[in-house]
């Protein structure tokens, strides 16, 4: 009799066994799902220089025509401008200074590490907001 | 209109052109000033065919030894704390000094992109980078260039220089970037906003004059047409932007 139970009891194992797994696999998933991307908001302003759905499509769109603008023609106005972008959504660390591209923080990092997209502005552009020439270390 | 202001219109303006700049500029002499001001241009404006950006460089008045415009080019510029070796060392601005062969007189001047009307870095470029603008100010488009050099191998200056590595730009203002070529500017930025480039400002000589060489009235073309002057290399006919006196 004795004997029986504890075969009864082994017959249970692999259920048991299966269900811990995918409890386990189903923990994971949710684990591994990455988090939506907290994007800063700015710090002046209530509203962008485009509707907020438009600049989430066509940022890249309007900055590549502004830089073209500026740089070959010599057009400088900041509505569409990288710096216009960084002036805005500027994001301060804890000890109140701006963070840099290099941080996790950065209103452009925010969404681009989530989105796994590579931004090369930064390589050559400050992506702070920017100082005055007197304000620049000599 | 009234009778006393029948003359003509143009006149009256041009009167007060010549006041309102007498004003703003040094005066040494009746009729020569050391700069003029820069028009700004409104910022939606694009650079405009009608000018032509320029510099006139005394090396009478350039003192052998001062680098001031090195200096303020390279602040102004972000290029001062770069740390490539001495062969890899960018070089916007250089000061060059000569000794004639026979006679031996020095002469010390500043050397950088001589603006050119026919650049020879743009006709070589493969990517359309190295670049002219409207107003005579040669570029390059760092958003395209590929860092392939060519530019640098056909100046006859060798006044460009490649980013061999990554620039630190947390506080940067002018940007510059690993694998790009660069240059002398002209202090585009500043011109824009109707300043002058950072070497004509540092100058404490006044050795440099900045200003529309296709203005006949602006001081550097009254300047350029009582004094002699050279263009380096005019055997070229690249036509530079970039003028010398005393050389």
């Amino acid at each position: 009799m004795k004997q029986n139970a504890v075969k009864k009891q082994l017959r249970l194992y692999p259920y048991l066994i299966s269900a811990l797994l995918l409890a386990a696999f189903s923990v994971s998933l949710v684990q591994a799902d990455v988090p939506k991307p907290d994007v800063p908001k700015a710090i002046k302003g209530e509203q962008c220089v485009e509707e907020t759905g438009f600049m989430r499509r066509n940022h890249m769109e309007l900055l590549k025509h502004q830089r073209d603008d500026t740089l070959r023609e010599g057009i400088r106005t900041v509505k569409h401008s990288l710096q216009g972008c960084l002036s805005c959504h500027a994001v301060k660390d804890s000890d109140g200074t701006f963070v840099s591209v290099k941080s996790e923080k950065h209103f452009c990092n925010s969404c681009h590490s989530y989105a796994a997209v590579k931004i090369d502005c930064f390589g050559c552009h400050n992506s702070k907001p920017q100082q005055q020439v007197s304000q620049r270390n000599p | 209109m009234s009778t006393s202001d029948e003359q003509s219109p143009n006149l009256q303006r041009r009167r007060f052109l010549a006041v309102s700049a007498a004003a703003a500029g040094v005066t040494l002499a009746p009729g020569v000033m050391m700069f003029e001001v820069a028009q700004a241009r409104s910022p939606s404006e694009a650079a405009s065919r009608d000018v032509r950006w320029g510099m006139l460089i005394d090396s009478n008045k350039c003192k052998t030894g001062c680098d001031d415009c090195v200096s303020a080019c390279a602040k102004e510029n972000g290029w001062a704390n770069d740390t490539a070796p001495l062969a890899q060392k960018p070089q916007w601005i250089r000061k060059v000094n000569l000794t004639h062969k026979t006679t031996g007189h020095q002469a010390s001047l500043p050397m950088m992109c001589q603006h050119c009307a026919e650049p020879p870095c743009v006709d070589v470029c493969p990517t359309g980078a190295s670049m002219k603008r409207a107003d005579g100010i040669v570029l390059v488009d760092k958003h395209i260039c590929i860092g392939c050099r060519y530019c640098m191998m056909a100046c006859p200056y060798k006044a460009r220089s490649f980013v061999h590595e990554i620039v630190d730009h947390e506080d940067a203002y002018m940007p510059r970037g690993m694998g790009t070529v660069e240059s002398c500017t002209m202090c585009v930025h500043r011109v824009d906003k109707g300043e002058m480039p950072a070497c004509v400002e540092s100058c404490k000589e006044q050795a440099i004059m900045f200003g529309d060489l296709n203005d006949p009235n602006s001081a550097i073309s009254k300047r350029l047409k009582e004094y002699p002057s050279r263009q380096v290399r005019a055997d070229l006919k690249l036509n530079t932007g970039v003028r010398y006196e005393g050389i």
